[in-house]
């Protein structure tokens, strides 16, 4: 590990005052220390931002919930308001990491993962998002679980995070404080597709600290599912974040979200799925017509053609469970 | 029903693994690894990892002490320019902590003059050879009677061809050698190895040294299976580097290193075919494997080994043929050739049990071998059948449906498998010393390892027989190289080779005893050379059934196994705790080999990608469910005064094929190809 | 050099470190606590499992300066005779031991939030460490024992 220095943050303002060029942001360091391990992350600095007082879970006065940037994976998963009335954030969490990286691992790190693709962690290997320009070998070579929507020439990544998958669905937004001041991001715009620029996952800009998560109320019924190799402790080949609302028991869906993980470089909101079917009787014909329309815009890589009917059958799996749970 | 010896210190953190003696003045290594699959190095650029603050030195092959020659390739290590393969070692940092030495192994850069890489293993490989011996000493083909006319004559014909990919071994104690040099020229090593004599005379003949100069130590070691077994570059690396030094140096190899490093099971490409009649009597048994080996180091896989003695058929041919690939070498893990072979083997069993529609125990019980087909040697004891009805029974397996694909839960297609398990049951020649103390207790000696196996108990309670004492009176001392030379603990020969010794040195030391024990105590040492090469000809084997039920996901193609049973012959169970353990720690792999387990060659680059502990996957705790092993009866008078079979691999050896064959009950489906993902289920379902 | 104050096992200590010193590499190499071994530097293994206030984490991935001011407890610092580490040895829930001291601690962090976990739950629970010799039947039997055990009054556990 190249040598850096270290610095704890009391407050908001000195996190971002120290967060200088080359430095990074040091939440629980789950995941950011071991890419400083592998020498894909080199900062000169890191700025613990653990201790900002961003450890909480608030009650929001419209029945949602605030998220503190700084709250573990293991307080989110949890908290009981968590658990009971947006489950699938609870079970995404869960499914997301043993328990010794929940305990560490924040909200807003969680967020800022980076794509578990084998060449971006091997620093001997070319990689555009690791290395802008140098190439990427996974769209020829070992690609089975990268992306099958969204990618580009340069970058086949998909985002690892299954929490983010959750909370794709249910419309939150991001609080970030940037060195301009404060602003909110809807969740959708925080991640980024590759493009020609894979090395920006997100849309944040140097400096940027997460602070908060914003999470509207769902009150209708969610279910998070991962598909992975296997039965606990891997990285979602598929996963799916899901809500459904009919205006009776079998009638017409009034609301849903559906949002999946493994298939694309962000969290991937199946819009198109969720326009044919708001206003469409819940049956399992009409959620399996919405999947395909959705997965009409996939171009699978040699070897990850399977994630294809994968999705489609998680979409009409899950969404068939919400309507006869 | 023993209770592990050491279990108390691993349950306290106090016993020491080989990175953990606590030694003065120690610097520590980080290796530098090609990034090239095959080509030259043209220059070795030390100088700014030298300017490091905290940098000793920076060995590669320009200033790396020579060494002598030795069978094992791998172990010349930084000897030549030559790059065998991406991950090989081509230089290392010693430096005062071990962040400054990865740091700034970083910072060495290596020039090369790369060639073009060939790493991947094809069927029709033009540089394929039979090899001379393949591993275990067998030969490389053999054929009795005319196979190819009895296949092409049989009623039913089964012809499949099935592949397994690189497996690795992946101990949770990485490969790891704390090395020193004493003032009188002696090399210690704290390593973590099978054992301890083995790497003590290689050591020694790498390095020029008597084996009475080289001293190994490995009191407690953190799993191998196999990949411990022959000493590897890590322990020529840190021995050099102290030597280079002045200093202990230790070198843990980091997990990621591992892949390239320490070996692994080599990816096989296995036609089968099988000639049966109606009735599914086999006539015709031909088995023909491909696999791979380095540049450096001919390794070749016994994988069609079990086809010559499984089951009777008059006509057979086995074959084995290799190529050298720019790849690392492949070497021992758990069971090597039985383990991929009996996959193949027990699959095209099970393809024939569908074409007859005898039910599969049935069909191997049919073709049960009264004799060792090809030697027709007796067996020494072969229960092979009473495994199979006895798991059977307890499995239920008599109420099955035989009909595949019928049986649903919800999105879930349900189906159970059977395959055959077998090990050969090996005794080597080796030494022990045992001694009667003053105060009435025994020390017995042996430069056995425990490699997590439960050596150090089962040769203590086999000595605390031999001596008609109690256990609590026994002191075991193992894992030295100073004690009596021992065998590896490999090819599940090592308690029936230690404890034959163990066995005989307690049996001399009796006889000394009359009376009161002198001060200076009493010992007899034992030799087994004579009695294990004048043993009576037999064909020595365990055997073994496996039972699985699998659950298939419809919608993931995911595979589940909920339920697992194996039974075993193993001649007589010397510690039942600790065996079950391992026969369902074997079991547990072969779950890994049928479901998960896969090092995935990137052609590009000549190296495996997936390589840490979250891309390639082992089976965690949610994956292994209700699990059993139990055995059957045996008493096998021609092994070794225990009358015990080893058990340490069989347990693996048709696992995969059991769960394969689930998989097409479930489903409908075969899956010659491993591990079964969903990928690859989705693409069937 | 940020100096860091740390509470290992019911001990104190000041030191200077390195801000890349791992918290492992601190707790084995500098504090010689080498029970906590290491398996696979990558966060995957579990086996440098240890309690840093009371949560399980892997020591691997802890940078030292993040432990600073907090408690941390190895399989050392359990008062002697743990239950779990009775259960892990009466039940013989372990082989070659390397993966031992994490699989404890992390199965202890588990009763914290369950006190009384069902078979499932504990091989849900234990995702996070790896063991390659078991087959994990003696780890989960063991875990069920120490919770049996851990949720006796305290009074009968010292009459028993």
């Amino acid at each position: 590990m190249r040598p850096f220095t270290y610095a704890r943050a009391a407050t908001e303002d000195e996190a971002v005052a120290a967060c200088t060029d080359g430095a990074a942001y040091l939440g629980g360091g789950t995941n950011l220390v071991d890419l400083m391990r592998l020498g894909v992350a080199e900062p000169a600095r890191l700025v613990d931002v653990a201790h900002l007082g961003h450890d909480r879970i608030e009650r929001r006065a419209d029945g949602g919930l605030r998220i503190g940037a700084a709250v573990t994976n293991g307080d989110l998963a949890a908290d009981r308001t968590v658990r009971a009335e947006f489950p699938l954030l609870a079970q995404a969490v869960l499914a997301g990491a043993s328990g010794q990286i929940r305990n560490l691992a924040t909200v807003g790190g969680n967020l800022l993962q980076r794509t578990r693709c084998a060449y971006f962690q091997d620093v001997t290997k070319p990689c555009n998002k690791r290395e802008p320009g140098s190439g990427c070998p996974a769209r020829e070579g070992e690609h089975r679980n990268l992306a099958i929507l969204g990618h580009s020439a340069g970058c086949v990544a998909t985002h690892p995070s299954d929490m983010a998958v959750a909370l794709a669905a249910l419309d939150a937004e991001v609080r970030v404080r940037g060195r301009e001041g404060t602003r909110t991001i809807p969740f959708g715009d925080l991640h980024r597709l590759p493009g020609t620029a894979p090395e920006r996952d997100t849309c944040l800009e140097p400096g940027d600290l997460i602070t908060a998560v914003e999470v509207p109320p769902l009150r209708m019924p969610s279910r998070f599912r991962k598909a992975r190799e296997r039965a606990s402790f891997a990285f979602a080949l598929v996963s799916i974040a899901a809500a459904l609302r009919t205006d009776v028991p079998g009638g017409t869906v009034t609301d849903v979200r559906i949002a999946l993980g493994g298939v694309a470089h962000r969290p991937w909101r199946a819009r198109r799925a969720e326009e044919r079917l708001r206003g469409a009787r819940a049956s399992g014909e009409a959620f399996l017509r919405a999947a395909e329309a959705e997965l009409e815009a996939a171009e699978p890589l040699r070897d990850n053609g399977y994630k294809v009917p994968l999705a489609r059958n998680l979409i009409v799996r899950t969404l068939s469970g919400l309507v006869a749970p | 029903m023993t209770d592990r010896l050491e279990g108390w210190e691993k349950v306290t953190g106090a016993a020491r693994y080989a990175y953990e003696y606590p030694l003065e003045n120690v610097a520590y290594l980080a290796a530098v690894q090609a990034t090239v699959a095959r080509g030259e190095i043209l220059a070795v650029d030390a100088e700014a990892a030298l300017g490091m603050p905290g940098v000793l030195a920076v060995l590669s092959g320009g200033n790396a002490p020579r060494l002598a020659p030795v069978d094992d390739g791998e172990l010349a290590v930084l000897q030549s320019r030559r790059v065998a393969y991406r991950g090989q070692f081509v230089a290392a940092v010693i430096a005062e902590t071990p962040e400054t030495a990865a740091e700034a192994a970083r910072h060495v850069r290596v020039e090369y003059a790369p060639e073009a890489a060939d790493v991947l293993l094809r069927a029709d490989h033009e540089g394929l050879y039979a090899p001379e011996k393949v591993n275990g000493g067998f030969p490389a083909d053999t054929e009795s009677g005319d196979p190819d006319a009895a296949f092409a004559a049989s009623a039913v014909r089964v012809d499949a061809t099935y592949t397994t990919p690189a497996e690795h071994n992946n101990p949770m104690e990485p490969h790891t050698t704390v090395a020193l040099w004493e003032d009188d020229g002696t090399l210690v090593l704290y390593d973590s190895n099978q054992g301890p004599s083995a790497v003590q005379s290689t050591l020694a003949e790498v390095f020029g040294l008597e084996p009475a100069q080289v001293r190994v130590i490995s009191e407690h070691v953190g799993g191998g299976f196999g990949s411990k077994g022959t000493p590897r570059p890590n322990v020529v690396l840190a021995a050099m580097a102290a030597r280079v030094t002045g200093r202990p140096v230790k070198f843990a190899v980091p997990r990621r290193q591992m892949w390239a490093t320490t070996g692994y099971r080599t990816p096989t490409i296995q036609r089968v075919r099988l000639g049966a009649g109606l009735d599914g009597r086999l006539d015709a048994v031909i088995h023909e494997v491909v696999a791979q080996t380095s540049a450096v180091r001919e390794f070749a896989e016994q994988a069609a080994v079990p086809a010559r003695m499984m089951y009777r058929a008059a006509n057979r041919r086995t074959r084995h043929r290799i190529v050298r690939l720019d790849v690392p070498s492949p070497s021992w893990m758990r069971a090597p050739g039985e383990t991929p072979g009996m996959f193949a083997l027990e699959s095209a069993m099970d393809e024939l049990a569908v074409l007859t529609g005898v039910d599969p125990v049935e069909l191997r019980v049919r073709n049960d071998a009264p004799e060792d087909p090809e030697s027709g040697l007796p067996f020494s004891s072969r229960n092979l059948v009473a495994c199979l009805r006895e798991g059977a029974a307890r499995f239920g397996w008599d109420a099955r449906d035989p009909r595949p694909g019928v049986r649903r839960e919800g999105r879930t297609l349900l189906g159970t498998g059977v395959a055959a398990a077998t090990y050969p049951a090996s005794t080597r020649p080796g030494e022990a010393v045992a001694r009667a103390e003053p105060d009435g207790t025994f020390t017995v000696r042996v430069a056995a390892a425990d490699i997590g196996t439960g050596a150090r108990t089962a040769l203590a309670v086999i000595a605390a027989d031999a001596l008609k004492t109690d256990l609590g009176k026994v002191r075991m001392e193992i894992g030295d190289s100073r004690l009596p030379r021992a065998v590896v603990a490999g090819g599940s020969a090592g308690t029936s080779s230690w404890g034959t010794a163990v066995v005989r040195a307690c049996e001399a030391l009796l006889v000394r005893l009359n009376g009161e024990i002198p001060p200076e105590g009493v010992e007899a040492r034992a030799s087994t050379a004579d009695e294990v090469r004048s043993r009576q000809k037999y064909a020595r084997h365990a055997f073994g059934a496996h039972f699985a039920e699998v659950a298939v996901d419809l919608d993931t193609g995911e595979v589940r196994v909920p339920r697992m049973l194996g039974v075993f012959a193993a001649g007589r169970i010397i510690n039942p705790k600790a065996a079950r353990s391992q026969f369902v720690g074997g079991m547990t792999m072969g779950i890994g080999m049928a479901l998960l387990e896969e090092s995935i060659m990137d052609e590009a680059f000549g190296d495996h990608v997936n390589r840490d502990l979250a891309q390639y996957h082992v089976p965690t705790c949610a994956d292994i469910r209700k699990i059993d092993a139990v055995w059957v009866p045996e008493a096998d008078p021609h092994l070794n005064p225990m009358g015990a079979k080893g058990i340490g691999e069989i347990g693996i050896v048709g696992a995969a094929a059991a769960i394969a064959n689930a998989v097409h009950h479930a489903t409908g489906a075969r899956f010659r190809d491993l591990p079964i993902t969903p990928a690859r289920v989705l693409a069937e379902l | 050099m940020p100096r860091i104050r740390v509470e290992v096992d019911g001990s104190s200590y000041e030191d200077d470190v390195e801000p890349r010193l791992l918290l492992v590499h601190y707790l084995r190499d500098r504090l010689g606590k080498v029970g906590t071994p290491v398996g696979c530097d990558t966060t995957n293994c579990g086996a440098c499992t240890v309690l840093m206030d009371g949560l399980s984490v892997k020591s691997c991935s802890v940078l030292a300066v993040q432990a600073d001011g907090r408690e941390v407890t190895t399989v050392e610092g359990l008062r002697a005779g743990h239950p779990m580490q009775r259960a892990f040895h009466e039940e013989h829930a372990l082989q070659c031991g390397y993966c031992t001291p994490g699989m404890i601690m992390a199965s202890i962090d588990l009763l914290r939030e369950n006190a009384d976990p069902s078979e499932d739950e504990i091989r849900d629970g234990l995702e996070g460490n790896l063991c390659r010799c078991t087959g994990y039947q003696n780890i989960v039997r063991a875990v069920r024992r120490a919770a049996t055990e851990m949720r006796r009054p305290a009074s009968e556990e010292v009459t028993s």
